[in-house]
């Protein structure tokens, strides 16, 4: 036995995993009261609870791959039975047994990663791996295992547990999860990225590709989804895009030994993930206050929150500022890293390079964008206006407001002191190959970027006021909004977050799987006429369905085996006996 | 400190030159070149009527809209002569402010619960979305021009360069003069003149704005064509003593604010539905231009 102290890396991660864990315990408590009555079940679901945050610390400094996998699986059992937490709903368990089998895909392509690199060294120690890498070409062993840890993080072609697996859970097991858990996907490529000593520049070209992709389809499909969490979970994918990208674009750094580009690119990837963890734990929550407040997360049914519910309304305005990446919030800092390597990247002057920066620069630019479209269609359908529905909403107790409070308040400091933060990132940071934080502080000039921001708030605030005084002693009246001369307005003639989205889903409907089905009124005196559309995951269909289906129907050509006779199944195992007995005689 | 007072100098008439230009083109008599800015001053003295649907958002919205705007110019610098705000990357600041700007707008017409303000919104939010990566991909070609990463080192950068600047230059020109005219849905994306029903996208947002509130969220407009133009006019003065620099900057403004009002007088709005191809197009243009610095500093393979 010989102890090593932990790595930066590691004390990041499992700074952000307590944080997130502990303000999730706190809201967990107030959230649950809403399911008393089932004393073993809740006591089961927080031993749970805590068996996955002592699982993912362990995960953080364990060094030997048996012991990874055994922690992984914990890991992935313990938020598996999280998930299931209202087992007697039969979609919660479909949800479930997705999450469970594709938490073991990732499984079997660690497992396969791990032993290749076993078999040729003779050990599981990740001490090994360095040695591997010198005495053989490492991208195989480091291509199974990014796709490993790929599948946990959510990035696409591997995300389609996501959007299942967060509606299912209770709010504050999805804030954990997309906030955290998925995290530890990235955890390991970054651990795996410490150790590994390949060709960084191809390993990093293809997961910022990847990544790009992640984050612009994660983004494009949340725009449709009008189930407040599916929405949120199809962010996270759009997140892990944006963290990825960081990560690509460090490898390619560290992979051409560009000390700057390898610093921004990291230090973007691991503030990000800190900036995710804390915005969508505090999104996942807050959805968690409307469905208890309403009993419903379906965005068309809400509207006007604003004003029953008023304090979860400013946290999720404050989270989506956030998510958008907008200053003065936390998300802008670490999009700003990345932006900055990527302009960085691109000026480079490497040829065949720059088109690559152009059409991340690209990505990205999108990804900002439709994060937007997306947040003031949340936000603006779910807490403005007046409500769609009857619909009597009320504020939940101080218990799931105030660990949300301490989270975006983490979040603004964030985004006003980034140099703080960026320095508290720089013992992680020195654990990738060329990233340094004396380079974090020479070439992002964020103590000027918090500064700008501070500039923005001061302003807005000595406007506000100003307006404020000003109106004071002025006539101030009230009215109906204007109908622009109708005046019969209900709330069912407001926008919708269909109609809010509609131009968006017609410019890109080659590539949502959008179906409509529709029956438009004709004749003079129309009897009837109706419309619906519902979205599905494309990738999903093709990916996952498809296939699927066809092995069902394989399968289905076998059924004849199972025929119920006991003769049968007897003589099958005579066969199966006697089948092994030649073979071990044959390969003696 | 001098973008910052020219940029204000400039938004007090830029909206009126642009009437101006209207009405003479239009054989009109028309209102007097300070007419907007007597309009805000009235605006300011007026009381205010709010919706009963609306809540603190939609107050704030404006304050916070301007706010945005402001900052975004503190960005601008002049010339050679940096901005309040100057740091490596600051023109993904500037984007990013101008964005929380828009996010605030479309709330605040959320906030009413109108349908049509709703629609606005939709439009404003869909657009911008389409328009911004045309703002990031026309500062990377200036970036990767000039090997610099700040507006004012671009700036300053950007003319002994050689004659690619100048093509350059023009490019820019129209992408910066097309996107103050989409973020500030003038024609041919809007059209703001007609009845405020009809108008589409922004005058829509803001039907429920009365006094005060609507006189903030007009500055806000003017602040932001001065702005744009500003990013113009900086495209000529970077390697410009101040001196000259100051009358290049206004001339530019005022030819800036007649270009929008003869395209206002002499073109038709497009259909609703032709504007994301349009909104787009800019885009593409500001991609050709990148691959034409890349092409002549032998970065394409």
């Amino acid at each position: 036995m010989n102890f090593q102290p932990i790595s930066g890396l590691s004390l990041w991660f499992m700074a952000i995993f307590t944080i997130v864990f502990a303000c999730g315990a706190i809201y967990g408590t107030g959230y649950m009261k809403h399911y008393t009555g089932r004393p073993l079940r809740n006591t089961l679901h927080w031993i749970n609870y805590a068996i996955a945050y002592i699982s993912m610390m362990l995960l953080c400094v364990v060094e030997n791959s048996i012991t990874f996998l055994v922690c992984w699986e914990i890991m992935a059992l313990s938020s598996f039975f999280l998930v299931i937490y209202e087992s007697e709903k039969p979609e919660t368990i479909k949800a479930g047994i997705n999450f469970f089998i594709q938490s073991h895909i990732s499984v079997v392509l660690l497992t396969a990663g791990f032993v290749m690199i076993a078999a040729k060294t003779g050990t599981y120690s990740f001490s090994a791996i360095p040695r591997y890498c010198i005495e053989n070409n490492g991208m195989t062993a480091f291509l199974l295992l990014f796709a490993g840890f790929g599948v946990k993080a959510g990035f696409v072609p591997f995300h389609t547990w996501l959007p299942y697996a967060h509606p299912a859970a209770p709010a504050h097991i999805s804030g954990v999860m997309s906030g955290v858990i998925i995290k530890i996907g990235i955890f390991g490529i970054l651990r795996m990225i410490t150790l590994f000593s390949i060709d960084f520049v191809a390993a990093g070209a293809i997961i910022l590709t990847v990544s790009a992709i992640s984050g612009l389809y994660g983004v494009m499909m949340a725009i449709i989804q009008h189930n407040l969490k599916k929405l949120l979970a199809y962010h996270s994918i759009e997140n892990i895009g944006i963290i990825g990208m960081g990560i690509g674009l460090g490898c390619i750094g560290a992979g051409n030994g560009n000390t700057v580009l390898a610093t921004l690119g990291f230090a973007g990837a691991l503030l990000h993930t800190l900036n995710h963890a804390l915005f969508k734990s505090v999104l996942f929550f807050c959805s968690g206050n409307v469905y208890h407040g309403t009993h419903t997360l379906d965005i068309e049914s809400l509207g006007g929150l604003a004003k029953t519910m008023p304090w979860t309304a400013a946290l999720f305005l404050i989270s989506s500022i956030a998510i958008c990446g907008l200053p003065p919030m936390n998300g802008f800092i670490s999009e700003f890293l990345i932006y900055s390597g990527l302009f960085g990247w691109m000026q480079g002057a490497e040829p065949g390079v720059t088109t690559g920066a152009i059409f991340s620069i690209l990505a990205l630019v999108m990804i900002g964008g439709l994060a937007i479209l997306c947040f003031t269609k949340a936000f603006g359908i779910i807490f403005l206006g007046s409500p769609r529905t009857e619909i009597e909403a009320h504020e939940m107790e101080p218990r799931r407001i105030v660990p949300l409070a301490i989270e975006a308040l983490i979040m603004l400091s964030i985004g006003l002191f980034p140099g703080f933060y960026a320095k508290l990132a720089g013992s992680a940071l020195e654990c990738f190959p060329y990233a340094t934080g004396a380079t974090l502080a020479a070439k992002a000039d964020l103590g000027a970027v918090g500064f700008a921001s501070l500039i923005f708030l001061l302003l807005a605030g000595i406007i506000y006021v100003a307006r404020n005084r000003r109106n004071t002693r002025r006539s101030i009246a009230e009215g109906p909004t204007w109908g622009c001369g109708y005046t019969e307005g209900t709330p069912r003639i407001q926008y919708t977050a269909t109609s809010f989205v509609k131009t968006y889903v017609q410019l890109f409907s080659f590539l949502l799987g959008n179906k409509k089905e529709q029956e438009i009124p004709t004749e003079i005196f129309p009897v009837s006429g109706h419309f619906e559309s519902e979205s599905y995951d494309k990738l999903e269909s093709g990916l996952i369905d498809k296939p699927l289906g066809a092995y069902h129907r394989l399968m289905d050509k076998f059924t004849f085996l199972q025929n119920g006779k006991m003769q049968f199944y007897v003589l099958y195992g005579v066969i199966f006996i006697v089948f092994t007995i030649i073979l071990s005689i044959i390969f003696r | 400190m001098t973008s910052l007072i020219l940029i204000l100098i400039s938004a007090l008439f830029f909206n009126g030159i642009i009437g101006r230009v209207k009405s003479i083109s239009a054989g009109r008599k028309g209102p007097g070149i300070m007419q907007p800015i007597k309009d805000v001053i009235r605006l300011f003295r007026k009381g205010s009527v709010y919706s009963e649907v609306s809540g603190p958002v939609f107050k704030a919205a404006p304050a916070f809209y301007l706010a945005s705007v402001i900052v975004a110019i503190l960005c601008v610098p002049f010339g050679s002569k940096a901005g309040l705000i100057s740091f490596s990357g600051d023109f993904v600041f500037f984007a990013y402010a101008l964005a929380l700007g828009k996010l605030f707008c479309i709330i605040g017409a959320l906030d009413t619960g109108s349908s049509i303000e709703g629609m606005g919104a939709a439009r404003e939010a869909t657009y911008s979305m389409l328009a911004e990566p045309a703002f990031f991909l026309i500062m990377g070609s200036l970036a990767l021009m000039t090997g610099h990463s700040s507006f004012q080192s671009i700036f300053a950068a950007l003319h002994p360069v050689g004659p690619m600047s100048w093509a350059l230059t023009a490019i820019a020109m129209y992408i910066f003069l097309v996107l103050a005219m989409v973020e500030n849905s003038r024609m041919p994306v809007d059209d703001p003149k007609t009845h405020l029903e009809l108008t589409m996208i922004h005058e829509v947002m803001v039907l429920d704005n009365s006094g005060i509130d609507l006189g903030l969220i007009f500055v806000t407009g003017y602040l932001k064509f001065a702005m744009y133009a500003a990013l113009i006019a900086n495209l000529f003065i970077g390697s410009i003593p101040v001196g000259f620099g100051i009358p290049v900057f206004l001339a530019v403004q005022a030819v800036c604010a007649v270009i929008i009002g003869l395209n206002e007088s002499f073109t038709a709005r497009f259909r609703m539905n032709h504007n994301p191809q349009f909104i787009f197009t800019l885009a593409c243009i500001a991609l050709l231009a990148v691959f034409g610095v890349m092409l002549m500093s032998g970065q394409l393979v």
